[in-house]
């Protein structure tokens, strides 16, 4: 009877320690469909190169493809955020740009952060943006408006079945506790870097 | 409650000790008895909620209530019969039926066992105390997607998720409990292979609940950081993605269907060879097909998530996965029908809720496999077509079985029949009240009507007057069977040891009324 106990004690601690390793795997599950994301370009998150090199554009000049801009304001940002053009015929491998338009019409100054999406998913990782308003946050004083630039490419590894494509933003506020001064941050990029480089960055 | 001081006798008052009785019993028989209570009780009281927003559906336009009042009962609707009256009924009979099915005089872990039990009232208590808080209930359905319950939710969501929390914790105790039990507690010469199949269906039930509650529980508690602590899991401005609740959601959710059926399978594998007189056909592929079943319903959950806009290559990989599931369950019906298959069939009530689960579930199956197909699925999605095929599975899939199961083992439990004429007056009311209740919603699901929307269009108006009616005489019957069961409580013909002809198993050897203790010494299984 006592080896019987002992028997069931080791198989409960062996159950329960299932159950909070399962625990764990729900919260695991998040990084794991974040690296699924980004292998896959599945959601539309752009995780594309965000420099270019001089060999990449020495090329023939690639297919014609639509690019369509977005823009929506995200709850509780007191911004006007609109694209200045509503799309651009680009060819493969060709940088391009195109700006959007944003005003703060609050009465105080606040900060802005533009979260990309690109649709269809297939497409967003032959989507690089060289420089984007989406790397840092964005200040804007009272009334204060500014056209953003964003200067991107679109790879020749483009699906062939893919002829349109489109870019687009959210622009969240960013709490007073988030903010981030300019300096601190390295990901932004005021001019275009065309340089030979492999770096891999997030947006 | 309890009397002054100086003149409280030396023993207990009755009343404390009654209650004291049920609030420390360790006993199998007594906690499956509190179990099937409560999961009674919740069940009304979801019904309840159900018939409320089924006479505000009856007509288009706006009658009794306002659409948040009807988001939130449509809500807590979900939840309690979830939670509180399917999940709680069958573990209510795994604790009465599992010990005596497998010659055991108790479950393994008596006071773990009280313990599961007692945490429910107290969970529910949270859940169903939001409906009078300030902000209302929680009003975003009862898969809380994300931002409706995070950025969006009300105050009182807070108590969902600690009244969810509580709910996992008493399932995870319980279903731990009930492996350890059939694990170690067998009678000698009782393999798992010869295992009554209820007991086979409840132990890889329980293994779905142990690796699918803490997923549920790991993601409510992100929705409370999400609220609470600032954390950026399904908010998109923080890096987060309201997708990713989707996915674990449903990743505890898929199974969690089969934590709903499998014990219900498990109970028409007990009756139907009962009354059908003759050995169940195929009871190895019965259990393969189970374990089969449980295997897939971890990789089939992104067919909630169709219209989410997947790559193409997963919506192939869940629709195929999605329709592999039916062959499985094919093997099931297959099995039921053949152990029917000229057999010297009687239709006493057990039988007749197990034949009206083979037949409706099946229809249930089929729905289910028409939203299977990605394709189609884009039409059919957030329609009434999935309300009805949901309910085609839950409603005979998990209500019925657990009904034929009490039919059949009230006289065991109670050592009186029941009332044969008024358990077949139920049953006959319940099937006409649950078509009339749901087939119409293929209708108008097809036709386009959304679920979850408070008004509807005119055109689906008739079509939803009929389902308000089956939905009254649905609710309205289920009193006929709380009269009858306590009508059998109260007496009636004695019942025999052996209770249906030839009822085969374990439990039909104790006396009936079965005794507080059975196998105190275990019995031995050729």
């Amino acid at each position: 009877m006592t080896k019987n106990r002992k028997q069931q004690r080791k198989q409960a601690t062996l159950l329960v320690l299932l159950a909070t390793g399962m625990f764990g795997f729900a919260f695991a599950l998040v990084p794991l469909y974040e690296i699924f994301c980004e292998v896959t370009g599945f959601n539309g998150r752009t995780f594309g190169q965000t420099t270019a090199s001089v060999e990449q554009f020495s090329q023939v000049v690639g297919r014609e493809v639509t690019i369509e801009f977005v823009a929506h304001v995200g709850r509780g940002m007191p911004w006007e955020f609109r694209p200045t053009e509503s799309r651009l015929r680009v060819r493969t491998g060709e940088v391009s740009e195109t700006k959007f338009y944003a005003r703060n019409y609050a009465n105080k100054l606040v900060t802005g952060q533009a979260v990309p999406s690109v649709t269809p998913g297939a497409a967003s990782l032959s989507l690089h943006k060289i420089e984007c308003f989406c790397f840092t946050q964005q200040q804007l004083e009272a009334g204060e408006e500014v056209e953003m630039p964003v200067l991107f490419y679109v790879d020749d590894d483009l699906p062939a079945d893919i002829g349109t494509l489109s870019l687009s933003y959210t622009l969240y506020p960013v709490p007073d506790a988030q903010v981030v001064t300019l300096d601190d941050d390295v990901r932004g990029s005021p001019t275009p870097i065309l340089e030979h480089s492999e770096e891999h960055s997030g947006s | 409650m309890i009397a002054h001081a100086d003149t409280i006798p030396p023993a207990r008052h009755p009343l404390v000790s009654f209650i004291l009785r049920w609030v420390l019993t360790t006993n199998h028989k007594e906690i499956g008895t509190l179990y099937l209570c409560l999961s009674f009780a919740l069940f009304l009281i979801g019904g309840l909620m159900a018939m409320v927003f089924r006479a505000e559906l009856a007509q288009p336009g706006l009658q009794f209530m306002t659409a948040d009042f009807y988001n939130q009962l449509l809500t807590l609707h979900g939840l309690v019969m979830v939670f509180g009256a399917v999940m709680p009924a069958f573990v209510g009979l795994a604790n009465w039926m599992i010990p005596m099915m497998i010659g055991a005089p108790d479950m393994a872990l008596p006071r773990l066992n009280n313990f599961s039990f007692w945490i429910l009232p107290f969970a529910f208590f949270l859940l169903l105390s939001s409906l009078f808080m300030e902000g209302g209930a929680p009003n975003f359905g009862w898969t809380l997607y994300a931002p409706l319950s995070t950025t969006y939710g009300p105050p009182s969501t807070d108590f969902l998720i600690f009244g969810i929390h509580l709910m996992g914790i008493s399932s995870i105790l319980g279903a731990i409990n009930i492996i350890v039990t059939i694990f170690n507690l067998r009678a000698p010469g009782m393999t798992l292979m010869k295992m009554p199949l209820f007991v086979w269906t409840w132990l890889i039930t329980a293994f779905l609940l142990i690796m699918a509650m803490p997923v549920l529980a790991g993601v409510v508690t992100m929705m409370l950081t999400d609220r609470h602590f600032g954390t950026s899991f399904f908010e998109a401005s923080g890096g987060g993605d309201p997708l990713i609740f989707q996915h674990v959601f449903w990743f505890f959710g898929h199974p969690e269907v089969y934590i709903m059926i499998l014990p219900g399978f498990g109970i028409a594998s007990q009756i139907i060879p009962t009354f059908a007189r003759k050995p169940l056909f195929g009871y190895a592929s019965m259990v393969y097909a189970t374990v089969a079943i449980a295997g897939l319903s971890f990789v089939v959950w992104g067919h909630h998530m169709f219209a989410t806009g997947m790559p193409l290559a997963a919506e192939l990989f869940f629709m195929y996965a999605t329709m592999l599931i039916a062959v499985p369950t094919g093997v099931k019906v297959f099995n039921w029908v053949a152990t029917m298959w000229r057999g010297s069939m009687t239709f006493e009530t057990p039988m007749l809720f197990a034949i009206g689960f083979v037949v409706m579930f099946t229809i249930g199956g089929f729905s289910g496999l028409m939203l299977a197909i990605a394709p189609v699925d884009f039409q059919y999605h957030d329609t009434f077509f999935v309300v009805a095929h949901l309910h085609y599975v839950l409603y005979p899939g998990a209500i019925f079985a657990t009904m034929a199961a009490v039919y059949y083992w009230l006289p065991k439990w109670t050592g009186n029949m029941y009332d044969e004429r008024l358990g077949k007056i139920h049953f006959w009311s319940a099937v006409i009240g649950l078509n009339l209740t749901f087939f119409p919603m293929h209708f108008v699901g097809l036709a386009g009507m959304p679920r979850r929307i408070v008004d509807y269009a005119l055109p689906y108006a008739g079509l939803n007057l009929f389902a308000t009616l089956g939905a009254w005489i649905l609710g309205l019957t289920q009193l006929l069977f709380l009269y009858i069961v306590i009508k059998t409580i109260r007496g009636g013909e004695k019942a025999t040891d052996q209770v249906w002809e030839s009822a085969e198993g374990l439990e039909w050897t104790v006396p009936s009324p079965a005794p507080h203790h059975t196998f105190d010494t275990p019995p031995r299984v050729e």
